[in-house]
């Protein structure tokens, strides 16, 4: 899960991180008295979980409360690279003498973390990488031992810090991986990390993406997502516990296992070419072990997106038997009764595969059409949702 | 031959005791797996019994368990939270490899015994994975044991109902071992480590690789294959319609930006001389065709 901007700083906050005050804003009403109450001068930032906000002119310095509630007006409702602005943070303006970089990150492919950290801060990390990659330092981090302070000297002095800023970013750097390691993090980013005229190191914008797999030892975490952004269909299937994501096209798939659904949607996608480009509706996998309950669950969430105009259900049963994916799908068009409309195709093998095939081919249900092949089940599908347009 | 699990292996269950650990080990007695022990501390010096009166011994520990059955192959079906103590209790107790079936375990905790497991010399297999089958001779894990029987084609995969469907299509031919690494961000055993287990393996006759979307593992795959293996590979990549910065059921299964795409890993295949197909049907065809000429 991804943190927009205020989140990830109320979070360093909490671990000593040096942020600048900042307070979250749904209206311009609220961006004039947050500003007022923070004084001064301020800056408007839009709060989207993307980047480029700065370039969409979604980052604004206000210099009075009217000026503030002026940008906020601006901003809200902004569409930025298809993230609609539903809330702005007002933050403490800062006197910026440099910019710097910093970040930890899992490794997934060493099977350990990463520290990134350079002197050269402010613009995209990918940019630098590619222009300046000697000034991008790279530190590999032992998930034994962590950020030590003797970690964070060296990733300090790799990124060339000057000696009188080295013990003031090695502490920021230590308490940001903190935040890593007590919050189950999986990126922690800070660009930029700048250093004020005062001499302060702040971090003045913040990236925090979590691990969801953690989220059974931090109760605190569910309250941080962002359900409104949710899409309704994946909130009414997260809800049942089905796992669930929405895409564009007309073919609804349920299927077993993550990696059979996505070689569902690929093989549908691909069958779809000669069927003037149909394209899969949704990704959802019914997990190992279903039973006919999750399966009609499942059906009744595709059913009921107005983009479908078909369905293809793909179970390979190992676990899963295929008896009980047959007792879901008759199970849910008996519930749907006259307004089930959509033709279902459904392809079924391994376990109990003649049993499921049997009931299926009993109710022998108007809508159903059964395909002994993968392929030739994706090519019905996709020919049935052409048929429908 | 086959790897990393054979006839001889001697496998214990930690978390045998509770609901899933029971289903699976019924299953795996039932696919000939010699399973050895359990492991519960609170129901140490018990007896469980599965059907065919095969009684299964339960240890406190799984120093004990080893010391009374000389076990070498542990598997976990050990909820999350409990998930980090469990593999390293085996790690100290110098199991030599462990298979962690367990979905929904933190990558951070992964993280940690992956290192851990590493500097004491224990083999990791998953988290979030399958297991492993060396059909007709062992089955550990949660893959189904009727799906095919012995024969010559080595099979990893990041996926378990892709392994499925494979070992289906092909199961005329048959498996000398299909091993499901698993779809988590971390894994324990890689593509490559099974890639150099199946070349050093003189049964298999060629390897059948699946992937999909999400950090680089087959693209480093392709590299190693170019290199080292000298055995036909078919490989198959899952994810081309996965939209962008969307997890699709593997946590590992995420693309960001360019890199990790299905585009990109089937193209850094190809480029490795390895015949990748368009659908799993397709693949398997491509495998037959080496093995058989058909």
């Amino acid at each position: 899960m991804d943190l927009y901007e205020y989140q990830a700083r109320d979070m360093f906050e909490k671990h000593g991180v040096p942020v600048l005050p900042g307070i979250v804003a749904e209206t311009p009403a609220e961006a004039r008295a947050a500003a007022e109450q923070l004084g001064g001068v301020v800056v408007v930032k839009a709060q989207v979980k993307v980047g480029g906000r700065g370039k969409a002119g979604g980052v604004k310095v206000a210099k009075t409360p009217d000026e503030a509630e002026a940008y906020a007006e601006a901003i809200l409702g902004m569409d930025i690279k298809d993230h609609t602005v539903h809330r702005v943070m007002i933050a403490a303006g800062a006197a910026i003498a440099e910019e710097f970089y910093f970040s930890v990150l899992l490794d997934r492919a060493e099977r350990r973390y990463l520290a990134m950290c350079s002197v050269e801060g402010g613009m995209e990390i990918e940019q630098l990488a590619v222009e300046r990659p000697d000034a991008l330092a790279k530190v590999a981090i032992d998930p034994l031992v962590g950020i030590d302070e003797a970690k964070a000297y060296e990733i300090v002095d790799e990124a060339r810090f000057p000696a009188d800023l080295r013990d003031q970013v090695a502490g920021v750097i230590q308490k940001l991986w903190t935040v890593y390691k007590e919050e189950d993090a999986t990126l922690v980013e800070v660009n930029p990390l700048v250093r004020t005229e005062d001499g302060s190191i702040i971090a003045l914008d913040g990236k925090v993406t979590l691990d969801e797999n953690a989220e059974f030892r931090h109760a605190d975490h569910a309250a941080l997502e962002d359900k409104a952004a949710a899409d309704p269909l994946e909130a009414k299937a997260k809800h049942m516990n089905l796992n669930y994501v929405k895409l564009d096209g007309s073919v609804g798939i349920i299927g077993n296992g993550a990696g059979l659904v996505m070689s569902t949607l690929d093989v549908v996608a691909y069958a779809g070419e000669q069927f003037g480009g149909q394209k899969p509706a949704n990704f959802l996998d019914i997990g190992g072990g279903a039973s006919a309950e999750v399966m009609a669950n499942g059906l009744d969430v595709i059913l009921h997106d107005p983009q479908v105009k078909s369905v293809f259900v793909n179970v390979f049963g190992g676990i899963t038997s295929c008896v009980a994916v047959a007792d879901g799908i008759v199970g849910a068009l008996e519930a749907l009764g006259d307004k089930a409309t959509k033709p279902l195709v459904v392809r079924l093998d391994g376990n109990a595969v003649e049993d499921g095939r049997a009931i299926l081919a009993h109710a022998a249900h108007p809508l159903v059409t059964i395909v002994e092949t993968m392929d030739g089940a994706a090519a019905k599908a996709a020919e049935l949702a052409a048929a429908a347009e | 031959m086959a790897i990393f699990l054979t006839a001889e292996s001697k496998v214990i269950v930690q978390g045998m005791t509770g609901s899933e650990g029971m289903k699976h080990t019924q299953r795996m007695l039932a696919s000939g797996t010699n399973v050895v022990g359990g492991v519960n501390p609170r129901k140490a010096g018990a007896e469980v019994e599965f059907p065919g009166d095969v009684l299964v011994p339960v240890y406190g520990t799984v120093a004990e368990a080893m010391e009374a059955t000389g076990a070498d192959v542990s598997v976990l079906f050990v909820p999350p939270p409990f998930t980090k103590s469990a593999v390293i209790e085996a790690v100290d107790a110098g199991m030599p490899l462990v298979v962690i079936i367990t979905e929904g375990v933190p990558v951070a905790d992964t993280a940690e015994f992956f290192a851990y497991a590493q500097s004491k010399g224990t083999r990791l297999i998953g988290p979030n994975c399958p297991g492993l089958i060396t059909p007709g001779q062992s089955n550990v894990g949660i893959t189904p044991a009727n799906i095919t029987g012995p024969g010559r084609i080595g099979l990893v995969s990041k996926s378990g109902t892709l392994t499925y469907q494979m070992m289906f299509e092909l199961r005329d031919i048959g498996f000398t071992t299909a091993v499901g690494i698993g779809g988590d961000p971390i894994v324990g055993t890689t593509h490559i480590d099974c890639l150099e287990a199946f070349e050093n393996d003189p049964e298999t006759a060629a390897i059948v690789m699946i992937g999909e979307i999400g950090g680089d593992a087959e693209e480093r795959a392709a590299a190693y294959i170019k290199e080292h293996v000298t055995k036909p590979v078919v490989g198959y990549v899952a994810g081309f319609e996965a939209p962008e910065g969307k997890t699709m059921g593997h946590a590992g299964a995420i693309v960001s930006g360019s890199a990790g795409t299905a585009q990109a890993k089937k193209e850094a295949l190809e480029a490795a001389g390895v015949r990748v197909g368009k659908t799993p049907s397709e693949t398997a065809r491509l495998m037959r065709e080496i093995l058989t000429g058909a």
